[in-house]
């Protein structure tokens, strides 16, 4: 038994980290965080796409590295640590997994290439507005291979390629739905706030857009369940090493602030907040790992996998990222620390993929599917 | 990653698969709770399993041959466990495989070794642990329990608590202030006594389960030779020290109810609007619940492989136990009240899987204080793993016997 990362993996980590801590400290999420005209860090990406970050899953047929997904997950989870503002999770964790999926061998041909290389980058359309969308409210149609309606917010819709989207091909339910490529240029789209500007989003709207399915019709639905599977446990590793970076911050500030003569993290009152901090942060890990391992080797459990490490690593990095801004007082919530950067980041996480509510329910159904079996 | 074992590890895990099946029997879905835990008529049981797994090499698997262990390896005993679990059979009774063995192999005479450790391992000695006083629990080094040097002899007096199987046991580790001039930690010296011994007195503790786990212990009196102590004089801290690492290493075992137990009671049990396991609130209790109790597994894992590398584990080994502790406090809870009304019948033979639920709500509370308190546990991560300051301490560089000790 070996539950850990190998030491091509950790080496891996290592180099990561350290490119990361040149090439994304603080100051560079806060640019964009601060500039309103920058959707992304487009220096940042080109030097990503330069040491082949985006290949990493890719096969080698189609450009990429062909590494395992458990490679991947050892970059999203710096990614995560470092609080990169790129594009990285729309287009490598869904928009790749979704043509890899899915795509028929033309589609892969044409996007994959590129996709390796940083030169496209694509993005993943599910949510129109607020509220849980299902097959029974998804109002964005698709007929005749043109699609009309509304997706909002779509992480990266303003900077991306292409886009895939759900759409109703036919009736509202599971069977009625299908995923759709769709090429982005000439596509009305705008910019929209979030809680983290760090992270673009956009509102997109289709006008009778000229759409390409995305495996069969009437499959949507089930791929959707697989794609996001998948993204959930590369979410998972990005919020375990935002919740890592919460917790080295935090720790750090306590040992150096003082307060009634001795350092705050002597009291019990901040130690305390701090192990709980790290307990929920080592179990997200741990389920994190687990997640990583099932997706990479096809396990039976892997839908269960997936959501405890996605509900594991919300609440882990939520709180954290919480609990980083109460230890720095005052301080803490300033726009001038980096508290904030954090607990942004943490909550639009742990919503991009549908909120914590809902992957737990998720994960007692699949608990439930497992039992049934 | 690989959960597969390596060849040998297959190997062995079938030995123990194999042996587990010829000699015990499996359990059957749809769990069983036993006999309450602590019940004196589980220690002959555990004691003729224990000879059973001694001769055929499964206990003290990692114990070095010469002592009548295996000589095998911490994966070993993990695999050994894994499979142990699937079965029926009654657990080891008191400290001496978890504690006092691998104290004895750092400070015991070799023909003390020779001696004790087989008889640990056959389960033909039970031995308790005397650390524990009324004014020092989690803070140990504030025992009072004097040991006074009389020629070849120590006179021991004092009084010690939360003593699991001292009713039972045969021997004792035991924990005494030798100099109480000394600085707290430094006047501390070790031993292990018989329990036999004239002017040692044991008197069980009522708790709130209306079980008797824990004794006071009364020690009057109470003669030791000096070749029973267990490194130096004035050494004891250093020695408790390597018995408490050990407690922290737990075998895993999860205590019921657990997150199976909540789950198939939700399952079962029909609320006002259906199963209860469609209830939303329900449901976000059950998936926090489950990745706990998963990721506390997963964390043991991940300990195994470092283990496995060589690396010694460390004190953040302490979330499984805090983790666990509360999370089953909360769990028994939370089942009675699914059951509303009746929630707090305690019949085994009408209320769900056999009053596991409310016996556990009444004998938790002590799970989150025994073996290291949430706070303590808390400290311990704090301080140990995340490296935060000591709280300040107004003991530190004084006489034991000028410390201000309250009422």
């Amino acid at each position: 038994m070996n539950f850990d990362f190998s030491d091509d993996q950790r080496m891996l980590r290592d180099q990561a980290q350290k490119f990361l801590t040149d090439q994304s400290p603080p100051r560079v999420v806060r640019d964009v965080l601060e500039d309103s005209a920058k959707a992304y860090d487009e220096k940042l990406w080109g030097e990503m796409a330069a040491l082949g970050w985006m290949g990493t899953a890719i096969p080698e047929e189609y450009g990429g590295a062909g590494l395992c997904p458990e490679d991947l997950c050892v970059l999203a989870e710096e990614l995560g640590r470092s609080l990169a503002p790129t594009p990285f999770s729309s287009s490598v964790y869904l928009a790749t997994e979704a043509l890899l999926l899915a795509g028929s061998e033309d589609q892969k041909q044409k996007y994959l290439p590129d996709l390796a290389m940083g030169e496209t980058i694509g993005c993943f359309a599910l949510a129109e507005g607020v509220g849980v969308p299902t097959p029974k409210n998804i109002s964005v149609t698709a007929s005749n291979g043109a699609l009309s309606g509304v997706k909002e917010p779509v992480a990266d819709g303003d900077v991306a390629n292409f886009v895939v989207v759900l759409a109703r091909s036919g009736a509202a339910d599971e069977r009625g739905m299908s995923l759709y490529l769709v090429d982005l240029d000439g596509v009305d789209r705008e910019s929209v706030e979030t809680i983290d500007p760090t992270r673009s989003h956009a509102r997109l709207t289709f006008n009778g857009t000229s759409a390409e399915l995305l495996g069969a019709e009437g499959e949507g639905w089930d791929l959707v369940q697989k794609i996001i599977d998948r993204a959930a446990v590369y979410f998972a590793f990005e919020q375990v090493g935002g919740a890592q970076a919460s917790l080295d911050m935090a720790v750090d500030y306590a040992k150096n602030r003082f307060a009634f003569g001795r350092p705050i993290g002597s009291y019990q009152a901040i130690k305390h907040k701090l192990a709980d901090m790290y307990i929920a942060t080592e179990l997200a890990r741990s389920n994190a790992y687990y997640g990583a391992w099932a997706i990479t080797t096809g396990a039976p459990d892997v839908s269960v996998a997936a959501a405890a490490a996605r509900v594991a690593a919300s609440e882990a990095f939520n709180h954290a990222a919480r609990e980083n801004i109460q230890t720095h007082g005052g301080m803490g919530f300033t726009w001038e620390f980096d508290c904030h950067m954090y607990y942004r980041r943490a909550k639009i996480l742990s919503l991009n993929l549908g909120g914590e509510r809902r992957w737990k329910d998720r994960l007692i159904s699949q608990l439930e599917a497992r039992n049934a079996a | 990653m690989d959960f597969t074992d390596t060849p040998e590890d297959a190997e062995f895990r079938a030995e123990v698969r194999g042996w587990l099946t010829a000699n015990a029997e499996e359990k059957k879905p749809g769990a069983i709770y036993k006999a309450k835990y602590g019940e004196a008529a589980l220690i002959p049981l555990s004691q003729e399993w224990q000879t059973k797994k001694f001769k055929a090499g499964f206990s003290g698997i990692t114990t070095p041959l010469e002592y009548g262990g295996r000589g095998g390896t911490q994966i070993q005993q993990a695999i050994y466990d894994q499979e142990e679990v699937n079965f029926l059979v009654p657990r080891h009774i008191g400290s001496g495989i978890p504690l006092v063995i691998p104290t004895l192999l750092v400070y015991a005479k070799e023909e003390d070794k020779k001696q004790f450790i087989p008889e640990i391992l056959r389960s033909d000695k039970l031995w308790c642990q005397l650390f524990s006083e009324p004014s020092a629990g989690s803070d140990l080094g504030g025992i009072r329990t004097r040991s006074e040097r009389d020629g070849d002899d120590w006179v021991i007096n004092g009084q010690k608590i939360w003593t699991s199987n001292a009713q039972h046991a045969d021997l004792a580790i035991l924990v005494t202030r030798s100099d109480p001039d000394a600085e707290k930690h430094k006047g501390l010296t070790y031993f292990y006594v018989d329990m036999k011994s004239p002017g040692i007195e044991v008197r069980p503790i009522k708790q709130i389960s209306g079980m008797a786990n824990f004794n006071e212990v009364f020690l009057t009196d109470v003669r030791i030779p000096d070749s029973q102590r267990l490194g130096e004089e004035g050494e004891g801290w250093r020695v408790a020290i390597t018995t408490l690492m050990n407690e922290r290493v737990s075998s895993g075992a999860r205590p019921a109810p657990d997150f199976e137990d909540i789950f198939g009671l939700a399952r079962d049990l029909e609320i006002e609007d259906g199963p209860a396991i469609a209830n939303a609130a329900v449901r976000e209790k059950l998936a926090h619940w489950y990745i706990q109790a998963r990721g506390v597994d997963l964390t043991r894992m991940r300990t195994l492989t470092a283990m496995s590398r060589g690396q010694t584990p460390g004190p953040e080994n302490s979330i499984s136990k805090l983790v666990s502790a509360f999370k089953r406090q909360e769990i028994a809870l939370f089942g009675m009240d699914l059951m509303d009304m009746g929630g707090g019948l305690m019949s085994r033979e009408t209320t769900p899987m056999r009053a596991v639920f409310q016996e556990a709500a009444l004998e938790a509370p002590s799970g989150r204080i025994a073996a290291g308190t949430d706070e303590i546990l808390r400290n311990i991560i704090g301080e140990r793993v995340l490296g935060l300051p000591r709280e300040v301490r107004v003991d530190k560089d004084k006489p034991f016997r000028d410390l201000p000790t309250g009422v």
